[in-house]
């Protein structure tokens, strides 16, 4: 395992198999740069697990992919074309799916429209209406699928488990066509009954074809899932290693290591 | 961030277990009790049944033509603009200025039809336009500023009365119109009040059965995450903002034509304050994400029998602020009760 070579455009052999490329993305906050300089690439198919303490911008990254936040600089590729994503909507088109960190839930919403939301169906004309009973249907009918299992597909978010409001979140992101999916600690809230159950679903999206970046504090999680591991440290990847060429021993004692390289460096934040 | 709280602290989610039986099986034990929770008009719709009753067998004249119209014309406004309330409160914001748009922009169209020889249509149809532009200067300011439209609707309310002041030198003038147009207008006894029933169904209608709807509880029940989802939050704002200027002016104006009168003197804080109260008696949360148009309306009417009731029975209109101020903390108290209520009852694992 090896650290990242700090160009990631010079030629590394064959690119045609990569679904995501970003190149230099920088973004800040006011005074706060939560990425400095994010280089990483997602092969089709792949599942790409990104490992960081807090704060050091993973679900940043994620919000500037899912369209959310606009990057300061830096390109981002999808399939080889440059893109700019300007919304929410437009990663979407892209085929980009995500679930977010905070989950993005409507907790006075019922089940479905949540499933739903910014994507509801509709009928008729000049002022269209909502296809209440056809979206309750088709939310029941994949919640089912999926063999996630809620009281009942009236109810309110705000009147679930937590771990039952992060399924429902998954299955928002996976319900349509997604090329590349976008987990922000999925599993963060969960039973180890709701884990595997998501966990299932993971590697059936993986073996369909889907493209995966899951953030995950449990490493034995990113082990069991990802084909491939980034680390990320104040906003920028500084390992990136084939899980075959690794091991959890490692990478415990590589983040370790880290950890302490921060704490002699004396970076405030990093007992936090 | 209770919800945020409620992520972490919940380690043993059950979503891959049967379903409770109390929370499928809809009706059953608490079936009462849901449906007040559910249907959040139901709780007032009693009230304003029973003050209904107890008006009627308590007084001779409450049960009468000449007084159902004095009532109705009393709660039209305020069903207007307390369903555009109802919106703006469900996305989390509130107008300060909806009832000076309600006295402010009949004087527009007074302004274009008397002075500037506009026909009435037309004068009334750019009236609602500028009505409209106010609106958005509402939503505008909320969401590019960042600040509360607590704030920004409580500028824009002086500001409008102000102008109003300015342009009419504070002098009352008498808008009177005639002939079928001005009978649709106002002058026919129950056209307010068919307005009213028109524009909250249609206010209804937009609220429960299409995308904006959604997307304006979507906005007030969480602005961050509706985003993320990617609902315009800040689009949604600002349209239902218009949409509350141009209800509260078009009130207005079929408001002015019945009366005749446009009395610069008002400043609407009155009306707005009313609607308001309609709309959180109704049911409508402050804090965003639960809101009913149809409660706005019950609350409306609740509203209106009181006033017309107390005032009937030879009470102080005195009683009537007193009341009304009751109702409102109780109308509040209880919406934040029964939901507890619910929670415990129909709660999973939180
Ligand atoms: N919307 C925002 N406004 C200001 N600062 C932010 C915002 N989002 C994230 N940050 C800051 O950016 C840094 C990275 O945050 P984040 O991406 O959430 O980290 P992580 O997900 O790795 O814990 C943090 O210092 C955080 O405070
Ligand atoms: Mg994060």
């Amino acid at each position: 395992m090896s650290d990242v070579a700090s160009t990631p455009s010079e030629p590394d052999g064959d690119r045609s198999n990569e679904i995501l490329r970003i190149e230099h993305i920088r973004k800040s906050f006011g005074a706060v740069v939560a990425l400095r300089d994010i280089n990483l690439h997602l092969n089709r198919g792949e599942v790409l697990g990104l490992v960081g303490d807090n704060g050091t911008g993973k679900s940043t990254l994620v919000k500037v992919l899912s369209g959310f936040h606009r990057p300061d600089a830096g390109r981002i590729l999808i399939e080889g074309t440059e893109v700019t994503l300007h919304s929410v909507r437009d990663a979407r088109r892209q085929g980009i799916e995500t679930v977010y960190q905070d989950l993005a839930l409507i907790p006075q919403m019922s089940i479905y429209h949540n499933l739903f939301l910014n994507r509801e169906m509709t009928f008729g004309g000049p002022v269209r209406m909502l296809s209440n009973r056809k979206m309750r249907r088709l939310a029941a009918e994949y919640l089912a699928d999926i063999r996630v299992s809620i009281p009942d597909i009236d109810a309110t978010v705000e009147q679930l488990s937590g771990g039952q409001r992060q399924a429902i979140a998954v299955a928002r992101a996976t319900r349509s066509e997604v090329k590349i999916l976008l987990l922000d600690e999925p599993l963060a809230a969960m039973g180890a009954k709701e884990s595997s159950l998501i966990i299932d679903l993971i590697r059936d999206l993986s073996a369909r074809g889907v493209s995966l970046v899951i953030i995950d504090h449990n490493y034995t999680h990113l082990f069991e899932l990802c084909d491939r591991l980034n680390v990320i440290e104040q906003g920028q990847i500084t390992l990136d290693t084939a899980v075959r060429d690794t091991s959890l021993e490692e990478l415990t004692a590589y983040m370790v290591t880290e950890y302490r390289k921060q704490i002699m460096a004396g970076r405030p934040d990093a007992s936090s | 961030m209770a919800r945020r709280a409620g992520l972490v602290a919940s380690p043993a989610p059950v979503s891959t277990e049967p379903p409770s039986p109390e929370v499928a099986g809809g009706a059953g034990s608490g079936g009462g009790l849901r449906l007040l929770v559910e249907r959040r008009e139901a709780a007032i719709f009693v009230v304003a049944v029973a003050l209904f009753l107890y008006f009627t067998f308590a007084t001779s004249a409450f049960i009468s033509y000449a007084n159902f119209v004095t009532l109705t014309q009393f709660l039209a406004p305020i069903a207007v603009i307390g369903a555009g309330e109802a919106l703006l409160l469900t996305a989390a914001e509130v107008d300060l200025s909806a009832g000076t748009s309600f006295i402010f922009f009949p004087f527009v169209a007074y302004f274009l039809w008397a002075n500037a020889g506009l026909p009435i249509g037309l004068a009334i149809v750019i009236s609602l336009i500028a009505a409209a532009c106010f609106g958005a200067i509402n939503g505008l300011l909320t969401v590019m500023l960042d600040l509360p439209s607590f704030v920004t609707t409580l500028g824009t309310l002086f500001a409008l009365d102000g102008i109003m002041l300015l342009t009419s030198n504070g002098v009352q003038d008498t808008f009177s119109l005639s002939g079928t147009g001005g009978s649709i207008l106002g002058n026919y006894s129950w056209s307010e009040v068919l307005w009213a029933l028109f524009l909250v169904a249609g206010m209804f209608v937009l609220f429960h059965r299409t995308r904006f709807g959604l997307h304006i509880v979507a906005t007030g029940g969480n602005q961050l995450g509706a985003a993320e989802a990617g609902v315009a939050v800040r689009r949604v704002k600002v349209w239902t903002f218009v949409l509350c200027s141009v209800v509260s002016a078009f009130a207005g104006i079929i408001d002015a034509v019945r009366i005749t009168t446009l009395d610069p003197g008002n400043d609407g804080t009155l009306e707005m304050f009313y609607a308001v109260a309609a709309a959180v008696i109704g049911g409508t949360a402050l804090t965003g994400g639960r809101g009913t148009v149809i409660g706005a309306g019950i609350g409306a009417i609740v509203l209106g029998v009181l006033y017309d009731g107390l005032n009937i029975q030879g009470v102080s209109a005195f009683y009537f602020e007193l009341v009304l101020g009751v109702a409102i903390l109780l109308a509040m108290a209880a919406n934040v009760q029964l939901r507890r209520v619910a929670m415990r009852r129909w709660r999973v694992v939180r």
